[in-house]
């Protein structure tokens, strides 16, 4: 059951991401790794996604640079915001630089798909 | 109640016996030594001077009130000596002069001794009479009353003692005695000799008056007496005190002294007298003048009580104030101190917080990544294994895999509140009616209450201003702590919430439960993250409670006994400055 999305991981814990991807993929969803801003933008420009997940701390280029790239070179992408508790000013922050929305990690896999879902939703919409 | 009055006053005057808990005694042994101190050098400061001083004027008034009532003592005293002598002197000088001039033969001629007597009374007043005696001691020529001559003729002077001493000195003057005519007199005698050589003596009688014309002079008041004694302190002439002449003074010889001299003396009956006595040169006789002390001092004795009554109220005004000045000082350095100190506790107590805040975010972000990571993993896991109908004991590892699942939740669940503990949210201020807040808290809670028969008493003073805050964080505080009472107070227990403005710009929120209150030693501690005495508490909720208010600039506070309830109390400034 493909559902034909495709979704952008940008963290640099790569246990996570890797295993985040693998959920993803088990559910039917094309995800794509990158594990740092250079290589996200990277893939950005080799591929078109409808969702960038991306973790906000990151070292040398963080989340929120990452997603401002990126909204350059797809600028119809949707991204949603990976944080840690405590980081809600950041978050905050991103959802005014244009952030879809964030999620507090540890994440439970169906809320970030639902996410991911009424992101690619209110795209199309 | 006088005692009662004295009592307070004391309590008042003396510092550290009033108002100090027992549980701060060293420091009360500390003011109440900076007091005596204060006490001890303000008031040295001040009755030291003043001490000397009153005692420098008491000397110097003393002594010239001394010389005051001494000095005419001492003047009419050397007066009359010198008058005295002088006339003794005289009368003396002009028998010697009668006994050169004249001689012998002529002196034992009566009638020419007559004309001799004549010539001198109308000189010289007082001469009872003149006679010539032989050295055998026989008066040979005589002129004085008739009475007298009759009485003294062939009268032999062999044993009268005035003969020997003018034998062999020449010349005399007796002390007043009675002799052969019963009557006071003196004799002034002087020697003299024929051109054979044969020694004879002239001798004149000199009556009282001589002496007494010097004594009542003097003395015109009531307390004084005058009077002449000789040299054993016979009585020459009367004293006022009743004594006649030839008995006793009341007053002994004095020590000699070639001038006139003041002195003080004790009564027969205590009573200290001024005496001021001369000796008369030549003659036995001492002049003496008397005066009781108290009289002449009378000015002295009232000045000096004066002169004490001044100095006793001024030492006791003197201690009186410095006293109370120390006490207030002290007690205002004591507030300062408490102050001072409540501040340091304050500030070292929000810096302790802070850093455990900043610790607790750094630790709780740390192991929340690994928690993620195990989260992804065993998720991965549990998708692969329920989508894999074949997999080995598949139920017995889905459920070993949603155990792992809960646990991190749980773990996750305590570093999002270790977080939110010391999280720096944007606060969203709006202007809050503080009693509508708490209602609708109530309203959270109110289910709660009814199953659990809690009774929940309200008091908001009217006309509450709102305040500027975060409406959500407050919200989260007051449930925290008002389902913290409810836990405290178990079935039928009373929580009461009493919301009033104080201070004119805070408003202060009191929380109080019957439950059973907070021991001690956990006081210092409950708002630290972690410390909790129930049993499945996380301790993280009056420390999240904490930072939030700490971040609305407001403060918290807790007051408890152990049996007796707890209070907490938080104060909200009413206008809030970010």
């Amino acid at each position: 059951m493909t559902e034909n999305l495709s979704v952008l991981l940008v963290d640099d814990e790569e246990e996570l991401v890797s295993a985040l991807r693998e959920r993803m993929e088990l559910r039917g969803i094309d995800a794509v790794l990158a594990l740092n801003g250079q290589q996200a933008l990277h893939e950005a420009e080799m591929k078109k996604f409808d969702v960038a997940v991306i973790d906000v701390m990151m070292p040398e280029m963080s989340g929120m640079e990452v997603m401002e790239q990126l909204l350059k070179v797809q600028p119809g992408i949707k991204v949603i915001l990976l944080t840690g508790r405590g980081d809600e000013n950041d978050s905050a922050a991103g959802l005014r630089m244009g952030a879809f929305d964030y999620i507090i990690k540890p994440v439970n896999i169906n809320v970030l798909l639902d996410l991911i879902r009424r992101a690619v939703k209110k795209n199309n919409d | 109640m006088p005692s009662r009055v004295l009592k307070n006053v004391l309590r008042k005057l003396i510092y550290g016996t009033w108002g100090s808990a027992p549980s701060d005694r060293f420091q009360k042994v500390r003011y109440q030594r900076i007091w005596v101190s204060a006490v001890f050098i303000t008031a040295s400061v001040s009755i030291l001077p003043l001490l000397v001083l009153t005692g420098f004027n008491f000397s110097q008034y003393q002594r010239a009130l001394k010389e005051e009532s001494t000095h005419p003592i001492h003047l009419l005293v050397s007066t009359s000596k010198r008058s005295l002598e002088y006339s003794i002197e005289e009368r003396r000088n002009a028998l010697l002069y009668i006994a050169k001039t004249n001689p012998i033969d002529e002196l034992r001629d009566k009638k020419r001794l007559k004309i001799i007597k004549t010539n001198l009374d109308e000189t010289f007043a007082h001469f009872v009479d003149i006679g010539l005696i032989d050295s055998n001691a026989n008066l040979i020529s005589y002129v004085g009353p008739p009475e007298l001559e009759k009485k003294l003729s062939g009268v032999n002077y062999s044993r009268e003692e005035w003969f020997s001493e003018v034998l062999s000195g020449g010349i005399y003057v007796s002390g007043v005695f009675k002799g052969h005519r019963g009557k006071p007199h003196f004799v002034i005698a002087v020697r003299t000799s024929d051109d054979l050589g044969d020694i004879y003596i002239l001798r004149a009688t000199l009556d009282m008056q001589l002496l007494t014309s010097q004594v009542p002079a003097f003395g015109h008041d009531e307390v004084s007496d005058v009077f002449i004694i000789d040299r054993d302190g016979i009585l020459q002439t009367r004293s006022r005190s009743g004594a006649s002449e030839l008995e006793k003074s009341p007053v002994g010889a004095p020590p000699y002294s070639d001038s006139a001299e003041v002195s003080e003396i004790m009564g027969k009956s205590g009573v200290r007298f001024i005496m001021g006595y001369a000796y008369i040169a030549n003659t036995p006789f001492i002049f003496v003048m008397t005066r009781p002390m108290p009289d002449l001092m009378k000015n002295w004795l009232i000045l000096r009580r004066n002169l004490l009554a001044f100095l006793f109220t001024s030492i006791l005004v003197i201690i009186v104030l410095t006293m109370t000045v120390s006490s207030v000082l002290v007690s205002r350095i004591r507030e300062a101190d408490l102050k001072h100190e409540a501040a340091l506790h304050h500030v070292e107590y929000a810096a302790k917080m802070a850093s455990i805040g900043r610790l607790a975010a750094g630790v709780a972000h740390e192991i929340n990544n690994p928690l993620a990571i195990i989260n992804e993993k065993a998720g991965l896991l549990h998708d692969m294994i329920s989508m894999n109908e074949d997999f080995p004991s598949r139920e017995k590892s889905i459920k070993i895999i949603e155990s792992i699942l809960n646990s991190v939740e749980r773990g996750s669940t305590i570093t999002h509140r270790l977080l939110g503990f010391a999280r720096h949210l944007d606060i969203q201020i709006t202007t809050i009616d503080l009693a509508a807040l708490i209602n609708e808290v109530l309203g959270f809670l109110e289910k709660e209450a009814t199953f659990r028969n809690i009774e929940v008493q309200t008091f908001f003073q009217e006309d509450l201003p709102t305040v500027k805050s975060d409406k959500g964080q407050l919200q989260q505080v007051f449930l925290n702590i008002i389902n913290n009472a409810f836990e405290a107070v178990k079935k039928d227990g009373r929580v009461g919430i009493l919301v009033e403005r104080k201070d004119h710009d805070v408003i202060s929120i009191q929380i109080t439960d019957t439950g059973p209150g907070i021991a001690e030693e956990d006081m210092d501690r409950i708002f630290e993250p972690f410390f909790t005495t129930k049993s499945e508490g996380t301790g993280l909720g009056l420390s999240i409670t904490y930072g939030i208010i700490r971040k609305l600039k407001g403060d918290i506070k807790v007051e408890s006994k152990l049996g007796q309830g707890t209070s907490f109390v938080i104060t909200i400034p009413v206008e809030k400055k970010l």
